[in-house]
């Protein structure tokens, strides 16, 4: 069991006359891996985007390392170290992996880029990662492959010492061996004590990584259980909905 | 904690190495100039050989100096270009900027470097307005600054009535085209050039080797350096010969030459070691990216249009000291031109890659094809049809390099 590092209890948030989460409760721990799954339209992604400031939940609580706080802006999330890699990734493929890993917290030296300092952070943080498959730092994105590029991007939020790093369906267009790389990283990234929460369809790559599977169904959260006393089908049947939650409010 | 070998910085290994990790960047897509200065040599070679008086020191003079008022505006547009926008209305702004100082310096007898300081903060002025327009309403830029093209020359034509035609009688502004400077001072500046180059390398590589970082082979560095100094040193020693057909001494740089080398190094200084540089090219790049790591992407595109149109005045002065005369009809033509020197120079139309450098060469190239072509007497017409074409060559190269470096994706 690991430390609880992010608690939501009992969030809400609706759209108008839909309510999209309907008193959710959910925990993430250090270190480990948890897995949410759900169907499309299950609130997944209205979670994520609560969890990350970019929508505020509409009621509910939230606490962070113990403390109850308030995640109303991105900044207020990225200055508790929550940071999310997205689906469509957010690199510019125009500057290199050093440029984008800094990317909007460059690091400066008498008022100009220290492009050494962040050259030096960058390949450190990428080797504490074990990355192999990255040349150089200074490549340009618009170079590297779909594996390499989220590698690049979960880097960058090492970088940024996060704590929690939301992954968002992190390997939906890749091969078989950069899904491979890519679920290496993201133990790694939980081995070195970081929260990580990954968003997947993929059922076969959520057992593979993950200690912790909850599942939404409908705006509410059904499971949440332990991925190595839980089987696949069952996992299927709460996301369907044909088994109905045991005492999971 | 498991630490592999560390990965490369592009800075490791000799010579040879390096040279090979460039020819895989060429093959990647990533060309920059070379196309354009492969260009510069094969029109030098064409025209010195069919013009004897072509390679002539009078003619490179001239050369350079007609090409300096187009090097500017297209140093204005590479701001707007990298965030794949475009001014259109370029040209008429540094014609609206002279007006201005027209009004100003001529009718109203004001102090001509406050004038023309005012002149420079309308082109800031309307490079605001713009950026208002484009980066906060979200109309585009093309028709904002089409719009702007139209309703400037009729600023113009307000301020300076129907075909007015103005004599710039400045003596220092009529001096920077068409003056030089004396021998001497071409020499410090080219001291000063290779000094500076030569320090700033230097300082980066203390900085990298302070960090802990590998850094290129020390005679790279040399090679560098030694090459600004001899091509700077062959122009300045041609530029230092007496040029003159009369009696009169023609000698020395032009005048406008620094000004065009200072606007080229802080403008590149700003691009490539300054946030908003970076910003730039991370919005050029990825808009989207760029506004989720939390930089303020209408505030760049903003302060882009802002240099573009004050820059672009600065090239509006340029063309009035080259003609001598402040016109209502000014910088009408030049736009183009300026918008086909960049990305003939490898400036790409899509946003995100190119620097102020390719913007003079390929500023070179449209400023050669004209000289040239003149020299031969070749008419006009030719001269539209070739430069012409070479913009189109220049931006399906563009594309092609564009596509080619797509295709790493998945």
């Amino acid at each position: 069991m690991g430390t609880t590092l992010v608690e939501l209890s009992n969030v809400t948030k609706s759209f108008g006359p839909v309510d999209v989460l309907k008193g959710v409760n959910f925990k993430v721990e250090e270190g480990k891996v948890t897995a949410l799954v759900g169907d499309n339209g299950a609130g997944k992604s209205t979670l994520i985007k609560g969890l990350s400031g970019v929508q505020p939940y509409d009621g509910g609580t939230v606490s962070f390392a113990g403390q109850e706080v308030s995640l109303r802006t991105p900044r207020q999330a990225s200055s508790l170290g929550i940071e999310v890699v997205y689906q469509d990734l957010a690199l510019c493929e125009n500057l290199d992996i050093v440029q984008n890993m800094f990317l909007g917290r460059e690091e400066k030296h008498l008022t100009l880029l220290d492009e050494a300092s962040m050259e030096f952070a960058a390949q450190k943080a990428l080797q504490s990662l074990s990355v192999r498959t990255v040349k150089s730092v200074r490549q340009k994105v618009s170079s590297l492959s779909g594996g390499q590029r989220q590698t690049v991007a979960i880097a960058r939020s090492v970088l940024r010492n996060a704590k929690l790093v939301i992954l968002d369906e992190p390997t939906a267009a890749l091969g078989v061996a950069q899904t491979e790389q890519v679920l290496n990283l993201v133990r790694r990234l939980a081995d070195n004590g970081i929260a990580v929460v990954i968003i997947s369809h993929n059922l076969a790559d959520v057992f593979e990584v993950a200690d912790r599977i909850s599942v939404l169904y409908l705006g509410q959260m059904v499971a949440h259980v332990d991925a190595k006393k839980t089987t696949r089908d069952e996992v299927v049947a709460y996301i369907t909905g044909s088994k109905t939650p045991e005492g999971v409010a | 904690m498991t630490y592999t070998t560390p990965i490369a910085t592009g800075h490791e290994g000799s010579v040879r190495d390096q040279f090979r990790a460039y020819l895989q960047r060429l093959r990647g897509g990533e060309m920059g100039a070379l196309p354009a200065m492969l260009a510069l040599v094969v029109l030098g070679i064409l025209f010195s050989s069919l013009s004897p008086y072509f390679l002539t020191t009078g003619n490179l003079a001239n050369l350079f100096v007609q090409a300096s008022a187009l090097m500017v505006i297209a140093f204005a547009l590479v701001f707007v270009l990298l965030l794949a926008e475009i001014d259109l209305s370029a040209g008429v702004t540094g014609g609206s900027g002279m007006a201005v100082f027209q009004v100003l310096n001529g009718n109203l007898g004001w102090n001509w470097i406050v004038s023309l300081i005012l002149a420079l903060g309308m082109g800031a002025f309307i490079g605001a307005f713009i950026g208002f327009f484009v980066s906060r309403i979200g109309v585009p830029s093309f028709v904002v600054t089409l719009g702007l093209f139209i309703a400037l020359q009729g600023f113009m034509l307000l301020l300076l009535g129907d075909g007015g035609i103005f004599r710039l009688v400045q003596p220092e502004l009529k001096s920077i085209m068409n003056n030089n400077m004396p021998i001497w001072a071409g020499w410090v500046m080219l001291a000063i050039a290779v000094f500076g180059s030569l320090s700033l390398s230097l300082a980066d590589r203390r900085r990298r080797t302070k960090v802990g970082l590998p850094t290129r082979p020390f005679i790279m560095l040399l090679l560098k350096v030694g090459t600004i100094a001899v091509i700077g040193a062959v122009i300045v020693g041609l530029l230092s010969v007496n040029r003159g057909q009369g009696l009169l001494a023609v000698e020395g740089v032009p005048i406008v030459i620094p000004i065009v080398l200072l606007i080229l190094v802080v403008g590149t200084f700003v691009l490539d070691r300054t946030l908003f540089g970076r910003y730039i090219y991370a919005v050029g790049g990825n808009p989207e990216a760029a506004r989720r790591a939390g930089i303020k992407v209408a505030q760049i595109r903003l302060y882009a249009f802002i240099i573009c149109s004050s820059l672009a005045v600065v090239s509006g002065l340029l063309q009035a000291s080259r003609i001598g005369s402040i016109e209502s009809t000014a910088g009408r033509e030049i736009v183009l031109s300026g918008v086909a020197a960049a990305v003939v120079g490898g400036v790409s139309l899509f946003g995100g890659r190119g620097r102020l450098a390719y913007a003079a060469i390929g500023a070179l190239v449209i400023a050669m094809i004209d000289n040239g072509l003149g020299l031969i007497g070749f008419p006009a017409a030719a001269t539209f049809l070739i430069t012409g074409g070479v913009l189109v060559a220049a931006a399906t190269v563009d594309a092609l390099s564009r596509r080619r470096s797509g295709v790493a994706l998945t």
